[in-house]
């Protein structure tokens, strides 16, 4: 299948090695992966803050981008969900941004749903020989409804073994610029989440959602806990041959 | 009051209140999950409790008016009250009317939201709370912190220091060896309160629900102090909001398995009280019904936030919000704290102050709270219309300035590259702690490392040039099955 990747903002500045992991794990599974290079961001930033307008003209930009795409992965559940979710509220009904989202949204996929709903696979043949909690980051909880999809991927992988983490659907208070507005509650929520995945005795935390990952890695690295912090793809995309840089 | 961030960093550094609230909140979330998941129709009783309140308040004008006529002809007297100040001024001329200076209170958010209680005191009319959460608050010259437990934050050692040291000024004097086992508080209490339901003759009420066909009030409870408020005395004053109307009795129980379910985990709460108008000899001879707007069809204008009215009050999306868990009630600044306070206060009272501008951002928009809540208010929604709201006022200068550079450099793909290779560029340059705004990050939390390299400058380098695994592996294009979700 060709795949139309949306790599995201965060992912493409701060976190490339998660790009690269998705378009590895692909082309392993026998896909073909394209990169629209006039995709910038998805907006999720302004619309989140009230900045609407700026929203509308990022929500165009991608509209346009993946206009004749058959299946679009953007591996951050937030994103995938600002498309999904919040883009249908960004355009007035019928008009041109309206039909367009109604168009793209529906085919838009964050990893995980990707591989197991429209690739079919929960075995994508990965080896991470590594301790590994999942945090279901609250955009894949609860708007994209992930449920047990992440699970059945990790738990296929040779190797791996999962841990329970205490509190999981409790959000870990990043929230975008809810970190910066409200940072003395945002770093109270990211000690707790923290403090339950030490408790986990993982040397790996996973998630869908880098930014999410940055906030908690960002804690875990300030406490000197030795944790990581990983994308979903990167774990799915090591084998014996490459394995996850940790 | 602070704004939010302000007053939330107090409230976060306070660890016995956090203690307090995570012990209360995990509780109640417990009991609401294991409570709701009983029922397999609850998804449907949710859709249906969402429909009645949009019906009735789409019409909201007609039902008002038959709530009217059903109260007068059930002898009951219906007042109208556009504001606080005019809703305050009836209620204290009705107490004055009867010649009385002391009035006992039955739990209400609605003469909490109008300040009723200081309004009286100026008239020189004490009211007493009944409720016992109300009663500790009231005693310790404190706040609520919670909507259905107002002294949330406090535990029964402090309780019982409340008791021991206030209850006396008050009225009946807490036992000399009071301690903090709740049976002996409950006791303490039930002794304070029952003399003062026994001498009093006014009563001051909200409602849960009022029910149009009948002009019925509804209060559900779980102590039967409401119960004692709304039959003893001789004069009953119901303080409502007009959103609290359903049009007919049979309306009345979706609600029923709604609110308890929902608000303390229980599939029934303990007293359901319903009273329509006079009866003679038989409980309160007088009636009246305050309906109070105070900003309510101001709300009901904003085709976003009006969903906010369909609010029943059931706190779950307190119990279940992180941010509320961890700075409690006080820290909103306004009578309906957390989530649905967020979206509430700064629609009944406008975002014109810091305070109810702060409102909106109280939360990371994780979605529990619209998860949990009975009548599907899509919260999350509301705050970033809210947002937009506030964002569109004039001020927050620098942020708008942050955030149009940031649409601009994301506007196109070619300045989006320009702005990671100078990001890039200055990587070992990069302090671990940052000045200004940004210290709000780096005070807790390192910044990520900034990579040498792009996603996009990898992939015009190398990705374009990778082909598919030409076997295609035992998952290739061919194991396609099914549609999404």
């Amino acid at each position: 299948m060709r795949i139309a990747l949306f790599v995201t903002c965060v992912n493409d500045t701060l976190y490339p090695r998660t790009g690269q992991a998705v378009v590895r794990l692909l082309h392993r599974l026998g896909h073909e992966v394209v990169f629209p290079e006039s995709q910038t961001c998805c907006g999720q930033m302004h619309y989140n803050s009230g900045y609407r307008r700026e929203a509308q003209k990022l929500a165009v930009r991608f509209v346009e981008t993946f206009a004749d795409a058959d299946a679009v992965l953007a591996p951050s559940g937030s994103c995938a969900a600002m498309v999904r979710d919040n883009y249908p509220r960004l355009g007035e009904d019928g008009s041109r941004l309206d039909r367009a989202v109604a168009a793209v949204a529906p085919r838009v996929y964050d990893l995980s749903e990707l591989l197991v709903d429209v690739l079919g696979v929960t075995d994508v043949g990965a080896y991470f020989p590594h301790t590994v909690a999942y945090h279901p980051t609250c955009h894949g909880l609860r708007l994209l409804k992930l449920g047990e999809r992440p699970y059945r991927l990790l738990s296929n992988v040779r190797g791996i073994d999962l841990r329970e983490l205490e509190s999981a659907t409790e959000c870990c208070g990043f929230g975008g610029t809810f970190a910066m507005k409200n940072a003395d509650v945002s770093a109270a929520m990211g000690a707790d989440k923290a403090r339950h995945a030490v408790a986990t005795g993982a040397e790996v935390l996973c998630a869908v959602d880098n930014s999410c990952l940055m906030h908690i890695g960002g804690t875990l690295r300030r406490q000197r806990t030795g944790m990581k912090t990983l994308h979903l793809a990167e774990i799915l995309a090591s084998t014996e041959q490459e394995p996850a840089v940790l | 009051m602070p704004p939010f961030p302000e007053a939330a960093k107090s409230a976060t550094e306070n660890s016995q209140m956090r203690h307090n609230l995570r012990l209360a909140t995990d509780t109640i979330r417990g009991k609401r999950e294991s409570a709701v998941s009983e029922l397999d129709d609850w998804s449907d009783l949710r859709q249906a409790g969402k429909a009645v309140k949009d019906r009735t308040l789409r019409h909201l004008d007609t039902y008002l008016e038959q709530l009217e006529e059903s109260v007068t002809a059930a002898g009951g007297t219906v007042h109208w009250a556009a504001d606080a100040a005019e809703a305050n001024e009836i209620v204290t001329g009705l107490v004055q009317a009867t010649g009385e200076s002391d009035v006992v209170k039955v739990k209400s958010m609605a003469t909490q939201e109008i300040e009723l209680n200081e309004a009286l005191a100026q008239a020189g009319i004490t009211a007493y709370e009944t409720d016992l959460a109300e009663l500790i608050v009231q005693l310790s010259d404190d706040l609520p912190s919670h909507i259905l437990v107002p002294a949330i934050h406090r535990n029964r050692a402090e309780i019982r220091e409340i008791f021991r040291d206030r209850m006396a000024s008050w009225g009946v004097p807490a036992p000399e060896e009071l301690s903090d086992d709740p049976r002996a508080l409950a006791e303490a209490a039930r002794v304070h309160l029952r003399e003062r339901f026994l001498d009093t003759k006014v009563a001051i009420s909200g409602a849960n629900f009022a029910v149009a066909d009948s002009g019925s009030m509804v209060v559900l409870e779980s102590e039967g102090n409401g119960r004692m408020c709304l039959t003893l005395p001789q004069t009953l004053i119901s303080v409502v909001g007009i959103e609290k109307i359903v049009p007919t009795w049979s309306d009345l129980e979706v609600f029923l398995q709604l609110l308890p379910r929902s608000s303390t985990g229980e599939r029934m709460n303990p007293y359901t009280s319903t009273w329509t108008g006079v009866t003679p000899g038989d409980g309160p001879q007088e009636f009246h019904v305050v309906l109070l707007d105070n900003g309510r069809t101001d709300v009901l204008a904003d085709t976003v936030g009006r969903q906010a009215l369909r609010c029943i009050r059931c706190s779950a999306c307190l119990n279940t919000c992180p941010v509320y868990e961890r700075t409690g009630g006080h820290a909103y600044g306004s009578v309906y704290p957390g989530p649905i306070g967020a979206i509430l206060t700064p629609q009944l009272r406008g975002t014109a102050s810091e305070t109810e501008a702060s409102l909106p951002y109280a939360s990371s928009l994780c979605g529990a709270c619209y998860d949990v809540c009975p009548v599907a208010i899509d919260i999350p929604e509301v705050l970033v219309h809210l947002r937009e709201e506030v964002v569109s006022q004039p001020g927050h200068r620098a942020e708008k300035a942050a955030m149009g550079v940031a649409g601009w450099v994301m506007g196109g793909e070619r300045r989006l590259d320009t702005a990671q290779r100078a990001a890039s560029a200055a990587r070992s340059f990069m302090p671990r702690r940052m000045p200004g705004p940004a210290s709000a990050w780096t005070d807790t939390r390192d910044i990520p490392d900034i990579p040498a390299e792009s996603f996009r400058s990898w992939w015009r380098r190398e990705g374009a040039e990778q082909a598919p695994d030409p076997g295609g592996g035992e998952h290739g294009p061919d194991a396609q099955e099914g549609g999404r979700r």
